[in-house]
C-alpha cells in the first residue's frame, strides 16, 4: 500500500467534505439566536432531492456535488496542462481575439444586442432591474476599476462618491431641505456636471491626505470614510433630509427647440440614456488606460519607488485616479437619483461598496471588458435571487456569497475571469519584489 | 466668536463636572480596544498586513460567550464564587472560539496567498471577503436582532472616585483584561514562542534560515491575537449584548488604537487603546452620540497624516 497517497487522498476528501458542508449550511434554512445549532443542523440533515432522481440528506447531496465538481475541475486542469490540441486551440483563439476586425465586430454585436435587449425583456421587474441594478452598477464598476484595477488602490468606501453624486442631484433639483442653487425643479441634466464635479472634489479631498499612505491604511481609511458619509446623510437632517430621505427628484427631460421629451416611469428610455453614457465612459477609460496617464498608473501599481525614480509623481496620479473613478460614481448617482426619484441614506451602505468591489474582482481588475461582464453577470444573478428566491434565502444572505466569492477569487483566480493583459505580465515580477522588502 | 467661546466654556464646564465618570467609562472601553488592537498589531508584525477580518473574530468570540453563558446560567442569578467562575468560562469560550476562527482564517484566506507570494492588495480583498462571509453567516444563523447576554454577576457600584461610581462591570473588565495583557506581554518577551514571533516580525527569511518554523509561528500569532480578540468580544458583550454586526465599530477603533500606539508595537497598542477610549469618552460632552465614531476616525486620519509611526514607534521585534 502507498501510504503517502492515502494520506493525501484523505486530506483532499476531508477538505471537500468540510467545504461542501459549509456550502450546505450557507444555502440551507436560517437559524435563530435562541437555539444556535438549529440552522446548522437543519441545513445538513434536511432531505433534498437530486434533480428529482433520488432523495437524500443535504449533507450527502452536497458532498456528492463537491466531489463531482472537484473531479471535474481536476480533469479540466489535466486536460489543460498536457494537451497539445487544447494549446493550439487556445493560441488560435487568442490570435483571433487579438485581431482588430474581430474586436470591432464583437463590439458591434454586443452593441446591437444591448440596443435590442428591451424588445426581448418585457417583464417589468427585469426592465426596472436592467437600469437601476445592472446598467448603473456597470457604471459604478467601471469607476472602481480605475481606482482598484488601473491604479491598484483598494477603495472600500467607493459608495461615498455615489452618494455624493446622488445627493448633489437631489440638491440641484430642489429635493433637499437645503435650498438649491438654481431654483427648484431643475432638469437633472443640469445636475450632471455639478454632481460629477462635487464627486471629483470629494475624491480629491479624501485622496490628498490618504493617498500618501500605504495600501492597507488607505483601505481602512476609505472604509471609515464610506461609513461617515452615511452617518452624515443620516444625521444632518437639515441638509440631507436625514433618515427619512429626500423629497421627490424630477425625471430627466429634454427641451431643445421643437424637440420635447420627458423620461418618465418607463425604464426603457432610461436604459438607452444610461447605455449611452456607459459607452461614453468605456471610451474615456479605454483611452485613458492606453494614454500616458494609464501607463503612469500601471507603473505606480507595479512599483511605486521605481515609478517615482522615473519622474512620475505618485500622489498626483493616484489622486487623479481617485477623482476620475469618483466622477463615474457621481454620474451613476445622478442616474439613480433621477430614475428612482427618491434617496435615503440606507441605499449607500458599506455593503454596497463591497458589492461593487466584487463586480470588479470577478470580471478582472483592470480589464474593462471583464469588469463590464462581471457587473452584468453578478448583478443579473443577484436580481434573479431577488425575483425568484430559493427556499430559505433572504436578500441580505447575498453578502455571504459575495464574501465567499471574494476569497475564492483571490485564492484560485486573482486576476478575475478576464485578466487584464498588462497585469498578467507583471504579476511574477512584483510579487517577488513585494516579498523581499516585507 | 463670543457665542462659540461661551459654547466651549459651557461644555468644558460640563467636562469638569463629569470628568471622572467619563474617565472611568473611557478606560473601560479603552482596555477592550487595547485587547483587539493587540490582534491587529501582532498580525501586522509577522505578516505586514492588516487583518481586516479581526472584527469578525471579535464577533464570534462574543457569540460563543453569549451561548455558553445563556446555557450555563439559564434563569438563575449567580453570585459570589460562581460569578467569577462563569466569567472565566465565558472568557475561555470567547477566546478559544476567537483563536479557532483566527487560525481557520489564516489557513483559508491568507496562507494560499502567502504561498503564491501574492501582492498585498490580494490579502486585503481576501480578508474583507472572509469578514463579510462570517458577518453575514452569523446574521443568517443567529438572527439579525441584538440580544442581551445572561448576566453572570450582579452589577452594582463598588466604590466611587471623586464622586464618580465605579461599577462591578468596570472592575471585571479591568482585572480580566489586565491579566490577559500582562500574560501576552510576558509571552512575547520571555518565552521561546515569543522569541520566534519577534524574529519572524524582524526578518522572516533570516528567521526561517535559523530554524524558526514560519507557518507555525504565524499560526500561533493568530491564536494569541484571536484569543484576545474573542475574549474582548465577550467582555464587550457583557455590557451591550451581541449582534452580528457588533464587530465593525470596535474593530475600527481598535485599529486606530494600534496605529496610535505604533503598529506592530504591543505596549503601544495598549497605550493607544486607553488614550483612544478616554479621548472618545470625553468628546461625548462636545458632540452628540452619533458623531463619536467620527472622532475616532478623525484621530486615525490625523495620526496617519502627521505621525504614521504612532506614539511609541513601529515594530514588534525591536521594542517589545
Amino acid at each position: 500500500m502507498n501510504l503517502p497517497f492515502i494520506k493525501k487522498f484523505s486530506t483532499k476528501a476531508l477538505i471537500i467534505l468540510i467545504s461542501s458542508e459549509l456550502a450546505a449550511v450557507v444555502t440551507g434554512p436560517p437559524g435563530n439566536g435562541d437555539t444556535p445549532w438549529v440552522g446548522f443542523h437543519d441545513s445538513i440533515t434536511q432531505k433534498a432531492s437530486f434533480f428529482g432522481l433520488f432523495v437524500t440528506g443535504r449533507w450527502a447531496l452536497f458532498y456528492a456535488i463537491g466531489i463531482i465538481s472537484y473531479l471535474a475541475v481536476h480533469f479540466f486542469k489535466k486536460l489543460n496542462s498536457n494537451n497539445s490540441a487544447m494549446d493550439s486551440l487556445r493560441s488560435q483563439y487568442s490570435s483571433v481575439a487579438k485581431n482588430k476586425y474581430f474586436k470591432l465586430a464583437a463590439v458591434l454585436v454586443i452593441g446591437v444586442l444591448a440596443i435590442l435587449l428591451p424588445t426581448v425583456i418585457t417583464d417589468p421587474f427585469w426592465r426596472e432591474a436592467m437600469v437601476s441594478q445592472i446598467a448603473v452598477f456597470v457604471l459604478l464598476a467601471l469607476g472602481l476599476n480605475v481606482v482598484v484595477g488601473f491604479a491598484g488602490l483598494l477603495d472600500l468606501g467607493f459608495v461615498a462618491f455615489y452618494a455624493v453624486g446622488a445627493y448633489a442631484t437631489a440638491w440641484c433639483t430642489g429635493a433637499l431641505p437645503m435650498p438649491p442653487i438654481f431654483g427648484s425643479h431643475v432638469n437633472p441634466f443640469f445636475a450632471i456636471p455639478i454632481a460629477i464635479i462635487l464627486a471629483m472634489v470629494a475624491g480629491v479631498i479624501l485622496g490628498i491626505p490618504t493617498l500618501r499612505l500605504r495600501g492597507d491604511y488607505l483601505a481602512i481609511v476609505t472604509l471609515g470614510f464610506g461609513e461617515i458619509i452615511t452617518l452624515f446623510a443620516n444625521n444632518l437632517t437639515g441638509i440631507t433630509g436625514g433618515a427619512q430621505g429626500t423629497k421627490q427628484v424630477p425625471h430627466f427631460s429634454l427641451h431643445i427647440g421643437p424637440l420635447k421629451y420627458i423620461w418618465g416611469l418607463d425604464p426603457v428610455p432610461y436604459y438607452y440614456l444610461v447605455i449611452g453614457f456607459v459607452i461614453l465612459f468605456i471610451f474615456i477609460f479605454y483611452s485613458l488606460e492606453h494614454s500616458r496617464v494609464g501607463r503612469a498608473w500601471t507603473a505606480i501599481r507595479e512599483d511605486e519607488v521605481a515609478a517615482e525614480s522615473l519622474g512620475i509623481n505618485p500622489l498626483k496620479y493616484k489622486v487623479m485616479a481617485f477623482a476620475i473613478g469618483a466622477a463615474s460614481a457621481g454620474f451613476a448617482g445622478v442616474m439613480t437619483a433621477a430614475q428612482s426619484n427618491f434617496l435615503t441614506p440606507a441605499t449607500f451602505t458599506l455593503a454596497l461598496s463591497i458589492n461593487i468591489l466584487v463586480l470588479v474582482i470577478f470580471g478582472g481588475m483592470g480589464s474593462i471588458f471583464g469588469v463590464v461582464f462581471g457587473a452584468i453577470v453578478i448583478q443579473t444573478i443577484t436580481m434573479y435571487l431577488i425575483h425568484t428566491p430559493p427556499a430559505g434565502y433572504q436578500p441580505p444572505d447575498l453578502y455571504i456569497y459575495i464574501g465567499a466569492l471574494l476569497v475564492i477569487m483571490m485564492i484560485f483566480r486573482p486576476g478575475g475571469l478576464f485578466p487584464a493583459r498588462r497585469r498578467q505580465r507583471a504579476d511574477v515580477a512584483t510579487s517577488s519584489l513585494e516579498n523581499s522588502n516585507g | 466668536m463670543h457665542g462659540f467661546l461661551s459654547y466651549l466654556n459651557a461644555h468644558f464646564h460640563a467636562l469638569r463636572l463629569e470628568f471622572w465618570g467619563l474617565f472611568i467609562g473611557g478606560i473601560g472601553s479603552g482596555i477592550i480596544y487595547a485587547m483587539v488592537a493587540i490582534g491587529y498589531t501582532m498580525v501586522y508584525g509577522v505578516l505586514r498586513l492588516i487583518n481586516f477580518a479581526h472584527s469578525e473574530i471579535f464577533m464570534t468570540g462574543a457569540f460563543a460567550g453569549y451561548f455558553t453563558l445563556n446555557y450555563l446560567i439559564g434563569s438563575s442569578s449567580p453570585t459570589g464564587f460562581s460569578s467569577i467562575l462563569l466569567i472565566i468560562v465565558g472568557i475561555l469560550a470567547g477566546g478559544i472560539t476567537g483563536s479557532f476562527f483566527a487560525v481557520v482564517l489564516e489557513r483559508v484566506a491568507y496562507r494560499p496567498l502567502r504561498i503564491r507570494k501574492a501582492p498585498k492588495i490580494a490579502y486585503l480583498i481576501s480578508a474583507i471577503g472572509a469578514s463579510y462571509f462570517l458577518l453575514n453567516l452569523a446574521a443568517k444563523e443567529f438572527g439579525r436582532i441584538g440580544r442581551g447576554i445572561a448576566q453572570p454577576y450582579q452589577n452594582h457600584t463598588v466604590f466611587t472616585i471623586f464622586g464618580a461610581p465605579v461599577e462591578m462591570y468596570n472592575i471585571i473588565i479591568f482585572v480580566a483584561a489586565g491579566i490577559m495583557l500582562i500574560i501576552v506581554d510576558r509571552l512575547v518577551s520571555k518565552t521561546k514562542l515569543g522569541r520566534s514571533i519577534r524574529s519572524v516580525a524582524q526578518d522572516s527569511e533570516t528567521a526561517s534560515l535559523m530554524g524558526v518554523d514560519i507557518d507555525r509561528t504565524i499560526a500561533m500569532t493568530f491564536v494569541i491575537g484571536g484569543f484576545l480578540g474573542g475574549a474582548a468580544g465577550f467582555l464587550y458583550a457583557l455590557n451591550v449584548g451581541v449582534l452580528y454586526s457588533m464587530g465593525f465599530t470596535p474593530a475600527l477603533k481598535a485599529f486606530t488604537a494600534a496605529v496610535l500606539g505604533g503598529i506592530g508595537n504591543l505596549r503601544g497598542a495598549v497605550i493607544g487603546g486607553l488614550i483612544l477610549g478616554v479621548t472618545e469618552s470625553f468628546t461625548v460632552v462636545f458632540f452628540s452620540g452619533a458623531y463619536t465614531d467620527v472622532v475616532a476616525f478623525a484621530i486615525l486620519v490625523l495620526v496617519l497624516m502627521f505621525r504614521p509611526t504612532g506614539i511609541l514607534g513601529e515594530l514588534i521585534g525591536r521594542s517589545a
